[in-house]
């Protein structure tokens, strides 16, 4: 492995921005464009996202050597797909009403390219304790993109964030944004920053 | 009748990719040229009207009966992961230059979400099993639609000047924010 002189925290940090899962990888966009319609729905996926990530990258981590590797996809799969479950019912007794508003992009957390990736990409080749960090920055990195994403189209769509009103009766909400075309805008918007600001260093 | 509506409020008004944001990595991924859009939109509505009977199947004739509904997620993606596989063998031996076309993004169908949503919305809807059936069809046209009209328009986004860091993904995005505006004026035209 050319790769071990890699830091651990580097292994963590990688994760926020410099292989951010959403804006330079383009994973896990369905997720990403449908539940952040208001800030907390945005930072639940990403909490449940982030269980599911980290649980299974710590079984597959731990079990790599054990799983053959013709049905590896099928047996990551299935367990993802338990933990999803896991995550699912629990969510579902703790808090019905987040829940609810997430509705079917709960269990859709089993074909969120994110978690495949990283546990063919990472998880399969690496100890537990860099899966770990690996994964936990991955998740950190997805909330918080859908965390600035769902505050966007919060304040723009319905003058608040986290349910507090920020802005008064002026302000004429724009429906849009809370709306499917107001997530592919600002996802837009927030790709072409990201590659602008990226671009800037680069030649800095 | 119904069965009408139902197709037609998959496949346009509450259009899959554009108004519940589903498959939108093949709907990045595959968008580049019009006739890949095409195999693509296919194979997915394929596998989408396979599914939509399959897992009509399993969830009424086994998970119900059975009291296993727990393991819905878990027995939908072993029979969507298994499906797939047997598209790729059948696409493989009838058209190898179709399976070229289609690459990585054949195995990744697995992944579209879009397959999983299809089966978990039809269960949520207490769908019968013809109307299941033409749920499915009616969302691989809707699917197939929408990558065709992006394909389009990103062939012709090629000759057009889009400043560097929104080349790519960025731009995508933001086309695909006004095609969603645009179908958003079937909102209402049917309201299931």
């Amino acid at each position: 492995m050319a790769k071990k002189e890699v830091s651990l925290t580097r292994e963590y940090l990688k994760g926020l921005w410099d292989e951010n899962p959403v804006l330079i990888s383009l994973l896990g966009l369905c997720p990403t464009l449908a539940v952040t319609n208001s800030a907390v729905n945005g930072i639940a996926m990403a909490l449940a996202t982030t269980f599911v990530l980290v649980s299974s990258s710590l079984l597959i981590s731990s079990m790599r050597n054990f799983i053959p590797h013709q049905v590896r996809i099928a047996g990551y799969i299935l367990i993802i797909a338990t933990f999803v479950t896991v995550a699912d019912r629990f969510m579902a007794a703790f808090s019905p009403e987040i829940s609810k508003a997430l509705g079917p992009y709960v269990p859709l957390i089993v074909v969120n390219c994110i978690i495949l990736g990283r546990q063919e990409a990472f998880s399969s080749k690496h100890g537990i304790g860099r899966s770990l960090l690996d994964s936990l920055g991955m998740g950190t990195g997805f909330l918080l993109v859908l965390f600035v994403l769902g505050s966007i189209r919060e304040i723009l769509g319905s003058g608040s964030i986290l349910n507090f009103q920020i802005l008064g009766d002026w302000f004429n909400p724009w429906m849009v944004m809370i709306l499917p075309p107001g997530a592919f805008l600002t996802l837009g918007l927030l790709i072409g920053l990201s590659n602008w600001w990226n671009d800037r260093r680069a030649n800095a | 009748m119904n069965l009408l509506l139902i197709f037609i409020s998959a496949a346009i008004v509450n259009n899959f990719v554009l108004s519940y944001f589903l498959g939108i990595c093949p709907f990045v991924g595959v968008s580049k040229q019009v006739s890949s859009a095409v195999s693509m939109g296919m194979a997915v509505t394929f596998v989408m009207t396979i599914t939509a009977a399959v897992t009509w199947l399993i969830y009424h004739l086994i998970l119900v009966p059975f009291h296993v509904v727990i393991l819905e997620y878990v027995a939908f993606i072993l029979v969507i992961a298994s499906l797939v596989q047997l598209v790729e063998m059948f696409i493989r031996k009838i058209s190898k230059p179709l399976y070229d076309t289609l690459g990585i993004y054949l195995p990744l169908i697995t992944t579209n979400c879009a397959i999983l949503g299809l089966a978990l919305f039809a269960v949520l809807r207490e769908y019968g099993f013809i109307e299941s059936l033409v749920y499915g069809v009616g969302a691989g046209a809707g699917f197939t639609l929408a990558l065709v009209i992006m394909a389009g328009i990103r062939e012709e986004l090629e000759l057009a000047n889009v400043p560097k860091a929104f080349k790519g993904a960025g731009i995508t995005m933001i086309v695909a924010g006004s095609l969603a505006l645009a179908f958003m004026g079937f909102a209402g035209l049917i309201s299931i």
